[in-house]
């Protein structure tokens, strides 16, 4: 057996999550010795942080540019334009997270260190997710992922809300947790080994295959695992509930980062590991996708709350990526549908911490003001924060000129290319399609409420919160507008074995 | 396909159940059954049990049970590092090292936090 | 002269200049109530592109073949097999520069219009909501800026629109132009609306706003799926190389016709042109494979799905059956925006579209029959619901839709020209018609003012007024000849012109029309002559009823004529409506705009004057007139008196009902839609699948299996050794119902169900 070196670990390729995960270490230390009031330290600190990282992955982009991917930690890890590109919207929604809560959490007199801490910490989970190459990293990196946003979840304690969030959760993801491990302990059993690369040679038949049967039904369990990260339905439930109850900044920064760190995983594995038996799994998610959208969409039609409707909405988001995936395992169509998946991860990331934001500057202290009546008449008082508001409705329906439109644009084009030959695809693309005119129906309530109702639309936008609002909608419209820069990133966002 | 070699596990399985349903069963209907209410009381280490078995504890007794299974998965992943600790080299030596400054920054945090203080 | 088609440009950039100036400025530029400063900004950005389109006019005369001018490259992604580029380039050519021309031109006289229509529109509705002093002038100062910021923005995006070289440009300005048209009918989002008996029914305008734009998203729809399949089946969006590509794979297989790209057909356009004599007569078998997924269809199939489809979008857009029913509503805008973007410009986008996309028709007979008889049916429904309506717009708006079905109908019958002109002259007529209805609600709103003193308000029924006053009811008008005397004549020379009486330009473009049809189908002939008698009558009813005959109100008694600033406009357009038909006059074979098209639309063909035709709709109009003065001009209506259609009893209410139309749609589909949602929301997700699935079918068969399995344990064959998995589970759910509320245990359950379901199928894909 050959044992690990240092040399394997590669310390340069795997530093920007190193840098992260190290210091989210040092600064729960640190956090101890600042006192209460200036806990706005620990924030710039974690932001200085991320800032640290973002710099370490801004060498490796370039080192990837000029010699390709490289693997880490023995091969258990990859570090591949996908990986690199994925580790980008991360550290972004983190700085955005941060910006949400720095002065939402004073303001609900909740402000303890442990926010920033614990959000890189699921920041440094999700990084080493995207670089995943071995199915035991995968499960290591979605714990890391996971444990800190239960906490973050119920960090509004002791308002009950909060609490039952964080306690569903916890139930039901480390159920779904359960589901995954399982996955990989019968896919271990049936390919005789967790990297994916190893697990492909297994199927396909090159190497000691003993059992694929097993692997296969690992493979349906892992997607179980994933799906729940995903919010995929059947597996959406806890969605509503834990959104409605974990405090604002929290939801916002779970239902970008959970879900991108939730795809990162998903694509990787089955297209890595399971090609062969894409016309397996191909159908699942395609069947998935088009159950998700369906319900999300139509569920989020009834919804009055806010937070509630985004919940439903970010479970409809979810299926259109989905539809991504399943378009992705035809070899020829996977470079488009991965950089389409991405590129739609990255527009639903800054779209949706935009929506959040302006949900955030609405919630009075008593965590009220976030029902849709609370819209009314926003146009006249705060007119730049109507116009942002429209403009990410806009974007989450997928009306130009906003960065959804670019992002559902691409994602159908690969599911078109797909369903050349596959009529499911075809189908789940129409619905798609179908949904996402349905999901105009409530996005554009919010603008309607703004601009032709009356009302005296209370707002409240601490500086932070501006900065954030402001990159935010920026972001959004820009990548509406000139997406080809961006476009051509996400081009390079392509998929690499190990090794 | 090579299913035979579970073969073996699963007659292992039927039969340990068998066994088992066997000697449940046989010392119910075999065994005599004189019940008196001294007998139907649970056991519990010989003494007069006093209250229900189901009361509540402080909290505290959870936050050290769970501090001490941390410590106590330190000490497993430790013991194997410390047999092949040789063979492994520097690298173990640095994978250890990080395991264990993590660790020590979780006691730090509790200990700053007054979980270890009884009251 | 070819470098001057480089400064294209300039005509959209113009517009866009004073919506910046006006969102940013306009407030600061009226310091006081009479203030016109940005109206007169607005109005010299449209001039300024007015010009521009002149100066290309003059461009193309001297190199008809026009020019592309690229401004930049907005998406450029892919390579291999998928490659996307869409630059944002300027096309102008003879077609888009009769459009630039009759927008920007219409545009800037409508603008002018506006600076002075508005002024009265505000200040009636600051009065109406007891606004005065700072506030009022706030007010003002804000909707006045608005409006125009909103305006410039229209005519900006409808240059984007006409402007396009391909069509997801093309898209963008129908998208751009349709978010305008939401906007400007929302403009009093804020007042309440009436119904026809003037209660107000508190509806808002934003609700007509809304209506149009859900209904137009419904052809967007259609627009969208079309050039999905267009891109899909030829590669390219580009106008040019699509219409190259169709063309070519007519001979040759797909997959040699995909690289090919207009420029390197461009040699080959005699060989075109025999191709088409050679088609003319025969239908052409297109029985090409178009590789679609996992479909081959025919070229033919192909086409004609994508004509369909954008067909669709051309219904919504021009407001056509099934989708018009948006039009009447967006009256609710001020009347400058009815007459721009609802009669004159917007509107006709879907023509324009259709001609635009005339080498794919050309390819599909059957969709052009669909268009054209859609086209008949619609000009002939909105026809006769128009001549039962009361509200001066309303009517003109159906007139409307019936005007754009006249040319929807002519193009497709192939008869683009014949479109075009109708469309170009129906814009001078129409937009005379609006405004001149602006004047006169202008002048009634200011007789009512005048009769009822100024600082009070009119909600309160006054005296003899039976109906609450609504300065568009056409029932409170009459004899207004004798106090807007500028207003009649002109309103007089529009109606005769739309009505088709010669030498008038209606007549010339409306004659070409159904010269088309009679030659074509006899079936759309019919449609559209009745649609024309229709026509004629209404508005012979419409001008006896408002401008003859005696004041049936007060405010009519007190009605004043408009200022200048509004008459002058007018009178410009009554000038352009009387010679409009210079423009493409049939005598001697002249056909300057039938000449002037041929360059740009493939498959145009020039129409010979028809005696019989024209002799046939002049006396069908003279009669309608005749018959219209029979019923209103001789014997005038009174006060309080009936309109003499009510004695056809249910026709009349069929008609004044519109036909039902929404009354249907809101059947068929917006109630059972809201139903749908409710009940996928309720029932399917709560009721089913939370309490019935999970807690019936899952949680119940779960204990009874417990209960069945843990009976015989009571019964004493095991006893309380192993009842264990039921109450297990039991005493999970009761104990995590007690940490929460117990929907855990369901949500856990449907996580489940999920894990099932998968391991079914992977079970039965691959062990059976």
């Amino acid at each position: 057996m050959n044992l690990p070196t240092l040399e394997s670990i590669n310390l340069a390729a795997s530093l920007p999550v190193l840098i992260l995960a190290g210091w989210a270490c040092l600064l729960t230390a640190i956090d101890l010795f600042i006192s209460p009031e200036r806990k706005h330290w620990t924030a710039w600190l974690a932001v200085l942080g991320l800032l640290a990282s973002g710099v370490a992955l801004g060498f490796e982009a370039v080192a990837y540019s000029q010699r390709g991917a490289v693997s880490a930690f023995g091969d258990m890890a990859v570090v591949d334009g996908f990986a690199l590109f994925l580790q980008g919207v991360f550290l972004l929604s983190a700085f955005l997270g941060i910006l949400l809560a720095l002065n939402y959490l004073p303001r609900h007199n909740i402000e303890r260190g442990e926010y920033y801490t614990l959000l890189l910490f699921t920041t440094s989970g999700m990084m080493l997710m995207a670089m995943a190459a071995d199915l035991i990293v995968v499960f290591l990196a979605l714990e890391l992922l996971s444990l800190p946003l239960y906490v973050l979840s119920g960090f509004a304690h002791p308002r009950l809300d909060s609490e039952e969030a964080a306690m569903k959760y916890f139930l039901l993801g480390a159920f779904a947790s359960g589901f995954l491990v399982y996955g990989i302990a019968l896919t271990y059993g049936g390919a005789g080994t967790t990297l994916l690369s190893g697990v492909v040679e297994a199927l396909v038949g090159g190497g000691p295959a003993p059992n694929p049967v097993l692997a296969i039904v690992g493979m349906g369990l892992i997607l179980v695992g994933l799906g729940f990260k995903v919010a995929a339905v059947p597996f959406h439930m806890w969605t509503p509930d834990v959104y409605q109850g974990a405090p604002t900044p929290v939801t916002a920064f779970m239902s970008v980062g959970a879900k991108a760190g939730g795809f990162a995983a998903l694509l990787r594995v089955f297209l890595i590991a399971f090609p062969a038996t894409g016309d397996t799994w191909g159908v699942v998610i395609a069947i998935i996708a088009a159950l998700t959208m369906i319900l999300g969409n139509v569920v989020a039609i009834s919804q009055s709350n806010v937070k509630r409707m985004l919940a439903y909405s970010s479970i409809a988001h979810a299926g259109y990526v989905l539809v991504a995936v399943a378009a992705a395992r035809y070899p020829e169509v996977e470079p488009l549908a991965v950089s389409a998946a991405v590129f739609y991860l990255l527009t639903y990331a800054v779209t949706n911490l935009g929506a959040f934001a302006i949900v955030i500057a609405l919630e009075r202290d008593d965590g009220t003001g976030v029902e849709v009546e609370d819209f009314a008449g926003l146009a006249k008082t705060r007119p730049w924060l109507a116009i942002a508001m429209t403009l990410f409705m806009l974007s989450l329906t997928g009306i130009p000129p906003s960065a959804g439109m670019v992002g559902k644009f691409f994602v159908f084009q690969a599911a078109v290319q797909a369903s050349v030959g596959d009529p499911l695809i075809l189908t789940v693309t129409i619905i798609g399609v179908l949904t996402s005119v349905i999901s105009a129906f409530y996005y554009l309530r919010i603008p309607v409420m703004m601009y032709f109702r009356d009302g005296e639309g209370q707002a409240n936008v601490q500086p932070a919160l501006g900065v954030a609002l402001a990159l935010t909608a920026l972001a959004t419209f820009l990548l509406g507008v000139v997406p080809a820069p961006f476009l051509q990133m996400a081009r390079h966002a392509l998929l690499t074995l190990a090794g | 396909m090579a299913y035979e070699q579970y073969i073996a596990i699963g007659i292992l399985i039927v039969f340990s159940t068998i066994l088992a349903l066997i000697v449940v069963f046989a010392s119910r209907i075999l065994g005599p059954r004189r019940p008196s209410p001294k007998k139907l009381v649970p056991y519990e280490s010989g003494m007069t049990p006093i209250g229900p078995a189901m009361r509540r504890l402080p909290i505290k007794f959870y936050l050290v049970a769970v501090l001490f299974i941390l410590f106590d998965v330190e000490v497993i992943f430790l013991l194997p590092y410390a047999v092949i600790v040789r063979r492994l080299g520097l690298y173990g030596l640095i994978a250890a090292g990080v395991f264990v400054v993590i660790l020590t920054i979780g006691l730090l945090y509790e200990w700053k936090k007054g979980a270890l203080e009884w009251e | 002269m070819d470098g001057l088609f480089s400064i294209v440009p300039l005509i959209i950039l113009a517009p866009f200049t004073g919506v910046l100036i006006n969102v940013f400025f306009g407030r600061k530029l009226m310091p006081r109530r009479d203030s016109v400063a940005p109206g007169v900004i607005a109005s010299s950005m449209a001039g300024f592109s007015f010009l521009i389109a002149v100066l290309m006019f003059f461009a193309l005369l001297a190199n008809p073949a026009g020019a592309e001018v690229p401004v930049l490259t907005w998406i450029n992604v892919g390579d291999g097999d998928f490659t996307l580029h869409i630059p944002w380039t300027l096309k102008v050519d003879t077609l888009s520069s009769v459009m630039m021309l009759v927008v920007t031109g219409v545009g800037t006289l409508i603008h002018i219009y506006a600076i002075g229509y508005m002024h009265g529109d505000i200040d009636e509705k600051a009065a109406s909501r007891g606004l005065e002093g700072e506030e009022a002038l706030d007010f003002k100062r804000r909707r006045y800026a608005r409006f125009f910021a909103f305006f410039n923005l229209f005519l900006g995006s409808m240059l984007v629109l006409v402007t396009a070289n391909n069509y997801l440009m093309m898209f963008v300005g129908w998208e751009l132009v349709g978010l305008c048209s939401y906007l400007l009918i929302g403009f009093w989002f804020d007042s309440p609306e009436k119904n026809e008996a003037g209660q107000i029914i508190g509806v808002l305008n934003s609700s007509a706003g809304r209506k149009a734009f859900v209904v137009n998203r419904v052809g967007d729809f259609g627009m969208l799926l079309a050039i999905m399949l267009i891109f899909w089946s030829f590669g390219t969006l580009e106008f040019d190389d699509v219409f190259a590509r169709a063309e070519c794979m007519i001979e040759a297989p797909q997959a040699e016709c995909l690289t090919l790209s207009a420029a390197e057909l461009a040699p080959q356009g005699e060989g075109e042109a025999a191709a088409e004599e050679h088609g003319e007569g025969e239908a052409r078998a297109l029985t090409t494979p178009i590789a679609l997924g996992p479909f081959a269809p025919t070229l033919g199939v192909v086409v004609t799905a994508i004509t369909l489809l954008l067909l669709l979008g051309a219904t919504g857009k021009s407001a056509q059956i099934p989708l018009f029913v948006w039009l009447p509503d967006a009256m609710a805008g001020p009347t400058p925006v009815s007459a721009l973007i609802h009669a004159a410009t917007m509107v006709t986008a879907g023509i324009y579209m259709i001609t635009r996309s005339n080498v794919l028709y050309a390819m599909a007979p059957v969709s052009g029959m669909v268009v054209a008889v859609i086209g008949g049916a619609t000009a002939f429904v909105a026809a006769s619901i128009a001549v039962a309506q009361f509200d001066i717009k309303r009517v003109l708006a159906y007139s409307t839709i019936s005007q754009l079905g006249f040319m929807i109908a002519a193009v497709g019958l192939g008869g683009y020209i014949a479109g075009i002109f109708h469309l170009a002259t129906h814009a001078f007529f129409k937009a005379l018609l609006f405004l001149g209805s602006g004047s006169v609600i202008h002048g009634m709103e200011h007789g009512h003012h005048h009769a009822h003193g100024q600082g009070e308000h009119h909600d309160a029924p006054h005296g003899e007024d039976e109906r609450p006053f609504d300065p568009q009811d056409m029932r409170q008008m009459g004899g207004l000849r004798k106090h807007m005397p500028v207003t009649t004549w002109v309103y007089i020379i529009g109606a005769l012109a739309l009505a088709g009486i010669p030498p008038l330009a209606g007549f010339w473009s409306k004659d070409e029309i159904l010269l088309d049809a009679s030659l074509n189908s006899t079936l759309v002939y019919i449609l559209l002559t009745v649609a024309a008698f229709f026509t004629a009558f209404y508005m012979g009813r419409q001008v006896f009823m408002v401008f003859y005959g005696s004041e049936r109100t007060e405010a009519a008694r007190h009605a004043q004529e408009s200022p200048p600033v509004m008459t002058i406009p007018l009178i410009v357009l009554a000038g352009l409506s009387v010679v409009g038909g210079l423009i493409n006059l049939p005598v001697g074979g002249l056909h300057p705009l039938g000449r002037w098209l041929e360059e740009s639309v493939a498959n145009a063909h020039i129409a010979s004057f028809n005696i019989l035709v024209a002799t046939i709709s002049t006396v069908l109009a003279l009669v309608a007139i005749g018959l219209s003065y029979l019923l209103y001009g001789r014997k005038p209506l009174e006060e309080g008196e009936a309109d003499p259609l009510y004695s056809t009893g249910p026709v009349f209410t069929f008609l004044n009902r519109k036909w039902y139309w929404d009354e249907l749609y809101a059947a068929i589909f917006v109630r059972p839609y809201n139903r749908l949602g409710d009940f996928l929301a309720n029932a399917v997700d709560w009721q089913f699948w939370h309490d019935f699935v999970h807690d019936r079918i899952i949680a119940d068969a779960f204990q009874g299996w417990a209960a069945i399995l843990s009976r015989p344990i009571d019964l004493g064959i095991v006893d309380g050794a192993v009842n264990g998995v039921a109450q297990l589970v039991e005493s999970t759910s009761r104990s995590l119902r007690r940490v929460q509320t117990g929907y855990v245990r369901n949500y856990a359950l449907a996580v489940l169900m999920g894990v099932v379901a998968i391991l079914a199928y992977l079970a039965i894909r691959f062990l059976v």
